[in-house]
């Protein structure tokens, strides 16, 4: 079985691109770093890969908004080419300013009559890095295989889930997208600071779309592929794996590879 | 047609900005209460209707979930009704204002025909109408880039700048009498010392005309303090000894007689650089921002660290960096705020000011800032210093750089405009209560995508051999980088073929303007196709400037038309030396009085809660401190993640083990008492910082960054040449070399006749090597039974330590190192925590070995109990509890593991000071008598509370 070749792509001021493709590499994937330019250039040269990232970073600046502007890039030239890539089976990872951008190019949470969505600004008002512990839902996404809490690190100031209508945030959680959310330290889903860093309601910090392929997280798990990254490595010992790395594997393996 | 779009937080989402505007109106003390909503927007220009403006704001510019849009056209602005009075807020003409950038380009996209836009906040206020001029210049707006309008927006467009009519400009000199020229030098803002207003003189008499007004700005940038670094690299004068170059006979020299093989380039590029492993180098570099960030706190942190970023992107061939540092030294920022001279700014928004730029700049670049340090102390009310440093990785090799005749000048990045003009010479003088309306042009705004882009760019260029030299455009802008890169050869430019954000720029500021993120190349001519296609596929501007020829001359050019034409010989090796004196009377010793009380408790909590020692975290958070995932130990550590690490650790190549420790030394309060002395302990705090967690104290790189008062008063120029000394008998000493340094002079303020000036300042950073991470430590207690011990001798130093601070006592003994026997402690210590024989290690600092348990305790979640023994009764408690004496460790060991790690310290101080208990209390007695006994709780909210914001 061929390695699935993982896009990273990289836009001005995405800054994770090289530790995301490193994941890749490390779960069994290639991985390649594109600019947008080349991206928008030749649409098509998203057929050759399985996989696309969106890392995290601060595209354009995220001025006018988190994500916005090359959400907006996205939709006008590569709606095509990426309805192609996710009907024959392609898996589509945003983190952080990628989940943004997801979100705000409306892939996420992509299903019909939810409204709008957005993440804005946290309740704490500023850009924030810290520790969070979360606990995945599995059964929809290939990116999530089990309810083993996992810890990541969050950095950001805009991670906050808002939905436009009253009752969508129950619709995705019965639909089953809700598929990561903040807990406390006893594994009880946080709607309190600082255990959820920016006040989303329902704790959402990862979300994929109706057939699970496309999924969006706001902390990093490109940040924690190796022991060393965990804040406590010191007092706990190394001989855990680091649990960003799951996620790229399981989606590896979800390609058969 | 000019439209103003409004956007405001929909019903139901909170008003974060106008909550924080409040906020900081109460904090400041302004007289109350304020009601203030905010609200964002755009004033867009060009001829649209309304459905278009509709359809920008909800295609791009509003988010429909959580806000809402109103729009005015032009002739609806007077039309406002508001019950509450109006501020609108927004850039002054020229300012760079990334967002309407990025707005004017995506709504281009969309095919609006949008011709301009400007970002604009508006307040709705509601307050004591007296204060609101207050609430305006404090809170809303800075009026150095920023300019407030209460009422209807009076504008119907937006300013575009007007164009520039060619003109060269000549100013006469020659003949001229002393005052005449300290005028034009004083008016000008050339900042040029009559000795060397003269030596130009004579220059341009030798060629028979007057100099133009760009010449003259070349000259005074060049001969800038802030380039040229004059003083410290003049003759000295110091109490009847003749000293030539104090750099050179001190810092620099002392590196030199080391004669070490692991240095690659020092004291020789924009950065220092150092062997790291078979394949690569990597560099460091830390710089003040001080004048700048004194008068707008935001803009200049965050061009403060952009511009050290783009010290190891000019480094060698381009080094990536891979993580920052920032210091900052502020006055306490709970100084009342009714106690500001004019033209200060409060501590608390300055502190809140450069939190925010650091954190904008650093983050946005996708560096981790991995390391810092925060000094309160009531002499740098106005004159704040922002130290930023950066760390870059560079393939070896591609450490040295070279300029060949024809190669072409190529500046790539951002355009040039009028900001920073004057930056280099303005940070060579004093600030006065007019510095803020004068010197508002020396302020940069800066835009960290852009060098983002910049950065991806030169790597890329880097690896693909397309250019021979780079260089950053710093102070000076142009004439600093082309100036400096084309010394030894010569340079052409044509200043009229650079990109500018507006028009009506002279040549003149265009070769001066400090605008930001620019690089400037020497591209071989076969390149330059090949690296403008690079540039161009990234979305980043790349111009030929001119060339480097063998001329030694610079010559200016604006159309064709020469507009300067120096000798390079002249504009380098030119300036008179400046001779400066310097005397140094040392303060008359003094005991201090030591007070007769059994219990210390409360003076830990106060010193916990002093500016220095308590918990950055609020600082910390904000920073993204682990992208590019090579942090392996963050700056907050222990079970909560919420402890004070000595040195954070990062691992400069993926895959590797070998890492890198950052880490810092600074104590101004040591430096009032002796700088000598203090010198001595920074160095010392630096490297036993990084020795803590792990680093070989044998590959512990340092640099120097001097911040002192005006040094044309020879005591104060006295104080810096007795530092400078104690940084070299150190280093030597430890065989710790500097491999870079930077200084900052003139930090100091005068107002109504009267001079505040900081104390002496000197920051060392330090960067060491750790073989392979696995063995690092933390400094969180891990284990109750565990042994506590205590490395390094204790001395009844407590003159200018925190517990005289907090105590309000004077006099004592400044702490010393002890030279021969540091460096024995240091290389124990890493043999015993490479052995994995330590469980944590806190270095001794700020409030002695008192602070150093209870944070190790807080951090851990655990307890501890400490005991002096007879051996120690000798010594008063205050002394053993609180000294400041370097070179100490506190250690946490297993029981089995004591007697192989204390045959590491044969011969050295080393003794057990106490164990690890899991009750949540610090204990510590001294024979009979219990000095301290508090709960972790206390510990840690005193600890916390103050930068809880």
């Amino acid at each position: 079985m061929p390695k699935p070749r993982a896009l990273v792509l990289r836009a001005p001021g995405t800054n994770c691109d090289e530790e995301t493709a490193f994941a890749w590499r490390l779960a069994g994937a290639e991985a390649e770093t594109w600019h947008i330019g080349r991206v928008l250039g030749s649409p098509d040269g998203l057929d050759s890969f399985q996989i696309l990232t969106l890392p995290g970073g601060f595209s354009y600046g995220d001025d006018l908004g988190s994500g916005k502007i090359l959400a907006s890039r996205l939709g006008t030239v590569l709606g095509d080419p990426l309805r192609r890539f996710l009907d024959r089976g392609g898996l589509v990872l945003g983190i952080c300013n990628g989940f943004q951008v997801l979100v705000k190019a409306g892939l996420l949470p992509g299903a019909a009559g939810l409204g709008h969505a957005t993440l804005t600004f946290n309740d704490s008002g500023h850009f924030e890095s810290r520790w969070s512990r979360l606990i995945p839902t599995p059964g929809l996404s290939p990116f999530l295989l089990d309810d083993e809490p996992i810890e990541l690190p969050v950095a950001h100031g805009e991670g906050k889930f808002v939905l436009a209508e009253d009752d969508a945030l129950a619709r995705l959680e019965s639909a089953g997208q809700v598929v990561l959310r903040y807990a406390d330290e006893s594994g009880r889903v946080a709607s309190t600071y600082p255990a959820n860093p920016n006040g989303s309601p329902g704790a959402v910090a990862g979300l994929c779309d109706p057939t699970g392929r496309v999924f969006g997280l706001m902390p990093h798990p490109e940040r924690h592929v190796d022991p060393l990254h965990h804040p406590r490595w010191t007092r706990r010992g190394l001989d855990r794996e680091g649990d960003g790395l799951r996620i790229f594997r399981n989606a590896v393996r979800a390609l058969g590879a | 047609m000019l439209w103003h779009l409004q956007i405001d937080p929909a019903p139901g989402q909170l008003d974060l900005a106008g909550r924080r505007i409040a906020a900081d109106a109460a904090e400041l003390g302004l007289p109350g209460p304020w009601t203030v909503g905010a609200s964002r927007g755009f004033l867009i220009e060009g001829p649209l209707d309304r459905p278009s403006v509709t359809r920008a704001a909800e295609a791009v510019l509003v988010d429909p979930v959580v806000e809402t849009y109103s729009m005015r056209g032009v002739d609806e602005f007077q039309a406002v009704a508001s019950s509450s009075t109006v501020v609108h807020v927004l850039p002054k003409p020229g300012v760079t204002d990334p967002e309407a950038e990025s707005a004017l380009a995506l709504l281009r996209d969309l095919g609006l025909a949008v011709e301009n836009v400007r970002t604009i906040r508006t307040y709705r206020v509601e307050g004591p109408e007296a204060s609101l001029p207050r609430l305006i210049g404090r809170v809303l707006a800075n009026d150095a880039v920023e300019q407030a309008v209460v009422g209807p927006l009076p504008f119907d467009r937006l300013g575009q700048g007007t164009s520039y009519r060619f003109a060269r400009v000549e100013v006469p000199i020659l003949g001229k009498s002393d005052a005449e020229l300290l005028d034009i030098s004083r008016k000008g803002q050339l900042h040029f010392s009559l000795a060397e207003f003269r030596a130009v003189e004579r220059y341009f008499e030798e060629l028979g005309r007057e100099p133009t007004d760009c010449e003259l700005e070349t000259l005074a940038q060049t001969w800038s303090e802030h380039c040229s670094h004059k003083t410290l690299r003049g003759r000295i004068e110091f109490d009847g000894r003749a000293i030539d170059n104090l750099l050179k006979q001190t810092i620099f020299g002392a590196t030199q007689r080391m004669g070490l093989d692991w240095l690659v380039s020092v004291f020789a590029d924009n950065a220092g650089v150092v062997r790291f492993d078979e394949d690569y180098d990597v560099c460091f570099k830390v710089e003040t921002h001080n004048h700048p960030s004194a008068i707008d706190p935001y803009g200049g942190a965050n061009t403060g660290l952009g511009g050290v970023i783009r010290d190891p992107m000019g480094t060698g061939l381009g080094a990536k960096p891979i993580c920052n540092t920032d210091v900052f030294c502020v006055a306490p920022p709970d100084t009342p705020a009714d106690s500001l001279p004019a033209g200060v700014l409060h501590p608390r928004r300055i502190l809140k000011g450069i939190v925010a730029g650091v954190r904008d700049y650093g983050n946005r670049m996708g560096i981790p800032t991995v390391n810092g340090a925060l000094v309160g102390h009531p002499a740098y009310l106005a004159n704040p210093l922002v130290f930023c440093g950066t760390v870059g990785l560079i393939p070896r090799g591609m450490s040295t750089k070279s300029v060949e005749p024809g190669d072409r000048i190529v500046a790539i990045g951002g355009r040039t405009g009028r900001d920073g003009i004057h930056g280099a010479t303005f940070s060579s003088v004093e600030l006065t209560s007019e510095s803020e309306s004068i010197s508002g042009g020396a302020v940069q705004i800066g835009n960290a995508i852009t060098e983002k882009m910049v950065l991806d760019v030169v790597l890329q260029a880097r690896d693909r051999g397309l250019f021979r030299s780079i260089t950053d455009c710093g102070a000076g802008g142009f004439s600093s980088a082309v100036g400096e890169m084309g010394a030894e050869l010569g340079a052409e430019v044509d200043l009229d073929r650079a990109p500018l954000k507006y028009e009506g720029l002279s040549y003149t500021e265009i070769w001066i303007s400090e605008a930001q993120e620019r690089m400037v190349l020497a591209v071989p001519p076969e390149k330059w196709a090949e690296l403008r296609a690079l540039c161009e596929s990234e979305g980043v501007e790349a111009t030929d400037l001119g060339r480097f020829v063998d001329t030694g001359r610079l010559t200016l050019k604006y159309h064709g038309e020469v507009v300067g034409d120096l000798s390079m010989h002249f504009l380098h090796d030119g300036r008179p030396a400046v001779i400066r004196k310097a005397t140094f009377t040392p303060v008359e010793p003094k005991p201090l009085e030591l007070p007769n009380q059994a219990d210390y408790t409360k003076d830990l909590l106060d010193i916990l809660g002093t500016w220095d020692v308590c918990s950055k975290e609020w600082i910390v958070r904000q920073y993204d401190h682990e992208v590019q995932a090579r942090t392996v130990v963050k700056p907050l550590v222990g079970v909560l993640d919420d402890g004070p690490g000595d040195a954070s650790v990062v691992l400069p190549v993926a895959g590797s083990m070998r890492g890198l420790a950052i880490s810092c030394g600074i104590n101004p309060r040591h430096g009032l008492i002796d700088p000598y002395a203090m010198a001595g302990c920074v160095i010392d705090e630096a490297v036993r910082n990084c020795v803590a967690v792990g680093a070989d104290p044998d590959r512990i790189a340092i640099l120097d960054n001097f911040c002192w008062g005006n040094t044309e008063r020879p005591e104060t120029l006295g104080s810096l040449v007795r530092a400078a000394e104690g940084c070299r008998d150190v280093a030597l000493a430890y065989g710790t070399p500097f491999i870079s340094g930077k200084d900052s002079l003139y930090n100091e303020y005068t107002h109504e006749g009267k001079s505040l000036a900081i104390p002496p300042t000197l920051l060392i950073s330090a960067m060491g090597q750790i073989p392979d991470v696995r063995k690092c430590v933390t400094m969180d207690l891990k284990e109750a039974g565990n042994l506590l011990l205590l490395v390094g001798e204790t001395r009844d130093e407590l003159g200018g330590s925190h517990w005289a601070m907090v105590r309000g006592l004077e006099g004592g003994d400044v702490p010393r190192v002890d030279p021969e026997t540091a460096p024995r402690i240091f290389r124990a210590l890493y043999s015993a925590i490479s052995r994995g024989l330590v469980r944590s290690c806190h270095d001794l600092s700020e409030g002695g070995l008192a602070v150093a348990l209870a944070e190790m305790a807080l951090a851990g979640g655990l307890g501890l109990e400490a005991g002096f023994g007879l051996d120690h009764s000798s010594s008063h408690p205050a002394s053993l509890l609180f000294s400041e004496s370097p070179t100490r460790f506190v250690l946490e060991v297993r029981p089995d593991a004591v007697a192989e790690l204390r045959s590491l310290f044969e011969g050295l101080p080393i003794g057990e000071v106490g164990t690890v208990t899991d009750t949540p209390r610090l204990v510590v007695r001294h024979s009979e008598t219990t000095l301290i006994d508090a709960p972790l709780s206390a510990l840690k909210e005193a600890w916390q509370a103050p930068l809880r914001w």
